[in-house]
């Protein structure tokens, strides 16, 4: 057993709201930059829909993450290139995603407002490319198909609806049966990441103490691998210094005992922040696991933190009593190990995220007849399929399978029968209209028990600040030995050094 | 005397700069060490000018370096008439290579309104150098008849003169003016390696063959184990 920690997370699905103050948070801190500016290190996406930059989970496309060599059961490669490949392919990569999968960054011309000569009209601030600074032609955003951009044309698109049928997919976007959630996403901190795995400078690494991936500035060389490599596309590069760049799950704010910004600004408490233990002996044999094994084997490599032997081999790996204890108390291995409810977002790119999602409640099927919502087909007396069902369910169940346990439906399910079985026992803890022996029936489907439930609702919907984010002492003194404090740099400096990150010499 | 500035003194100068900037830069401004990819905010011409230009290039210079590290090989090699051919011809192909990828290069980043605006002086400075040296060179592959061969008894000695320390320029001041110049260009890009993008070419990375895939960094640790 060869026992580390991880820093990692739990994005709470059905309590997003898509309000986007997670990255607006971050991108005033980080990426308010010249050639950062259409970077989202975190972004909110509508699903179903493109996303940001457009059809990154098309791999077909971008050719990130991993992949079995020869068919099953076999040792996993890059998906992009192997070795020899990446260097021949150094001087073109073919499958760089450019600014316009992304979007063309602007500002407006705001002083045309104050300045413009007296008219018959109001003056208008023209959109400037803050790449070119010329007048320019808005033709897509960082959200621009948020809630559906006001039209099916984008969702379509969406990869994952490749799992559907196609009346189910018609069904969709009807008018009545409407649905769509949202996706927070920022870097996964991945154990097996593709980003480090495609860099052939060896620029992008992963911390040994904590996980969290990074990407050395001053090594990397603009051969771009990253970005291909990396299948969530959360390398992102800079096109004015010319250096690639990513999310640093804001380890200066870590390193003195906070949450990182998204996480702190998050309005609707969605995100939890934790450490994992986990069995770095495993990760090869997690990673090239058959696809519908996936999530089991993610899962297996997490270890129990209150074990014994668990706890030696983390000593003996020179890993902190203070670090164990976090470990102890992390709402993360709650989420996704105790309870099995969170689960990594596309498992089959084979990188081992450990960003874990709690998938969002599916409303259920309605319809409006004479004037009164009836919730269609639960004529029945019992109340449970109006809270949620999966047999009733807006979203097929094969879409949030294809997006949280690559494509099976039975880990997916487990999940949201557990999440049933929390509703409708607190409808009737709460409410009281339902029957004991519904009640009794949900918990059993969900394989849970009251006192589990009362845990999920805890740190549900009623965690403290402390619950949420049980951030390691994470020895800043030891780590600061290697850089200079990047909250003071950041502005003039980036991160990590001594002069401006100024384009070539 | 005019000649000795030319042939002497300005390939030693270029190469004490290169060598000094070069390390110096590294050492106190790593950051600036990159191959300024432009990729992301242009795609397709780029394609038609960065792979033939890099493969014709990088195969040239090889070709330009081998006679100087083996003479004698290289002499071996020529001795016979149809590898004579096959040399040259190749040669001739790779050098249009770079021309047509040098030209597509710099037409691009006039074009384009994105790559213009990342675009610096040093930048053309170079792109304008690069594609004058490539030119001549094709010019003089196809005049001067085998040049493969004669490269090797004019060139060749007067540089292995200047490493030992004991310049001979008459090896080269009886040669054609063009070539004379693509010899003086040759260093003047030796000159503008450490002060633009060309750092790029001494950071290839090769290491990428024989590294473990993934990169794990301790504070204090040495690294252990590591795995895929
Ligand atoms: C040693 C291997 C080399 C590698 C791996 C390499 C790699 C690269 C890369 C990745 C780019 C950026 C292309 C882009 O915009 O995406 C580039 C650009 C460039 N390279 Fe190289 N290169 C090598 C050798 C050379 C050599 C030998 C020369 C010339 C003597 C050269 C001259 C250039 C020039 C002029 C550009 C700029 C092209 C432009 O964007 O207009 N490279 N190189």
């Amino acid at each position: 057993m060869d026992i580390r920690a991880q820093v990692s997370m739990v994005f709470h699905l059905d309590k997003c709201i898509g309000c986007h103050t997670c990255s607006i948070a971050c991108k005033n801190i980080w990426t308010d930059r010249k050639g950062a500016e259409y970077m989202w290190w975190n972004n909110v996406e509508t699903k179903p829909g493109t996303g940001y930059p457009t059809a990154w989970e098309d791999q077909d496309k971008y050719k990130g993450g991993w992949e079995q060599q020869n068919g099953k059961g076999s040792d996993i490669r890059l998906k992009l290139h192997s070795r020899l490949g990446g260097l021949g392919n150094i001087f073109f990569n073919p499958y760089l995603p450019t600014v316009d999968d992304y979007y063309e960054p602007w500002t407006y011309d705001y002083d045309h407002l104050f300045s413009a000569p007296e008219g018959d009209d109001q003056p208008t601030a023209r959109a400037i490319s803050l790449i070119t600074g010329k007048p320019m032609e808005i033709e897509a955003g960082p959200n621009w198909d948020d809630d559906y951009g006001g039209s099916p044309v984008y969702a379509e698109n969406d990869p994952n609806l490749g799992a559907l049928t196609e009346e189910e997919r018609e069904q969709l976007t009807e008018m009545e049966r409407v649905v769509f959630f949202y996706l927070p996403r920022i870097c996964n901190h991945c154990l097996n990441p593709g980003c480090v795995g495609a860099c052939p400078a060896g620029a992008v690494y992963k911390r040994g103490e904590d996980g969290i991936v990074l990407l050395s500035q001053e090594k990397c060389r603009a051969w771009r691998m990253c970005v291909s490599g990396c299948p969530y596309k959360k390398t992102y590069f800079n096109w004015s210094t010319g250096k690639s760049e990513k999310c640093i799950l804001c380890y200066p704010r870590l390193e003195s005992g906070q949450a990182p910004a998204c996480f702190h600004s998050c309005v609707g408490r969605i995100r939890y922040l934790g450490v994992l233990l986990y069995d770095a002996d495993r990760l090869k044999e997690a990673a090239s696991a058959p696809a519908e094994q996936l999530v089991h084997e993610h899962r297996s490599l997490i270890q129990n933190p209150h074990h014994p032997l668990v706890i030696e081999a983390a000593k003996a790996n020179g890993i902190s009593e203070a670090m164990i204890q976090a470990a102890q108390h992390s709402p993360v291995y709650k989420f996704v190990k105790q309870w099995k409810l969170a689960l990594p977002l596309h498992a089959e790119f084979r990188t081992l995220p450990m960003l874990f999602y709690v998938p969002p409640m599916l409303p259920v099927l309605a319809k409006i007849k004479d004037g009164v919502y009836d919730n269609a087909d639960a004529a029945s007396a019992q109340l449970g399929p109006l809270l949620s069902s999966l047999e009733q369910a807006r979203m097929p169940i094969r879409y949030m399978a294809s997006l949280f346990s690559a494509g099976n439906v039975d880990v997916v399910e487990d999940s949201y029968r557990k999440m049933i079985a929390v509703r409708i026992y607190m409808r009737a803890k709460m409410v009281g209209d339902v029957s004991e022996e519904e009640v009794q029936q949900a918990l059993q489907a969900g394989g849970t028990t009251a006192e589990e439930v009362e845990a999920i609702v805890h740190l549900t919907a009623r965690p403290t600040f402390e619950e949420r984010f049980v951030v390691p002492p994470l020895a800043r003194e030891v780590a600061i030995e290697q850089t200079l404090d990047p909250f003071t740099q950041k502005r003039e400096g980036g991160f990590g050094f001594r002069r401006a990150p100024a384009r070539g010499a | 005397m005019f000649d000795i500035v030319l042939f002497v003194v300005f390939p030693y100068v270029a190469v004490t700069v290169a060598i000094i900037s070069g390390i110096s830069r590294y050492r106190q401004n790593r950051f600036s060490y990159s191959s300024l990819s432009s990729q992301f905010l242009e795609n397709r011409t780029l394609f038609w000018g960065s792979v033939p230009w890099h493969y014709g290039v990088i195969t040239l210079l090889t070709a330009h370096l081998l006679p100087l590290l083996f003479p004698s090989l290289w002499g071996d090699l020529l001795s016979d008439r149809i590898r004579l051919y096959v040399l040259e011809v190749t040669g001739l192909g790779l050098a249009l290579m770079t021309v047509v990828g040098m030209t597509l290069l710099i037409v691009r980043r006039l074009r384009s309104p994105r790559v213009l605006a990342v675009t610096s002086t040093a930048d053309w400075l170079l792109l304008i150098t690069l594609l004058t040296q490539v030119a001549i060179g094709f010019w003089i592959a196809l005049v001067y008849r085998w040049g493969s061969g004669w490269y090797l008894h004019t060139s060749v000695p007067w540089m292995i003169s200047l490493l030992v320390f004991q310049p001979e320029i008459q090896y080269v001041t009886a040669l054609p003016w063009l070539v004379q110049f693509h010899l003086l260009a040759g260093f003047f890009l030796v000159l503008l390696f450490p002060f633009t993008r060309l750092v790029h070419v001494f950071t290839y990375p090769f290491t990428y063959l024989w590294r473990p895939i993934q990169v794990v960094i301790w504070n204090r640790r040495p690294p252990q184990k590591q795995r895929p």
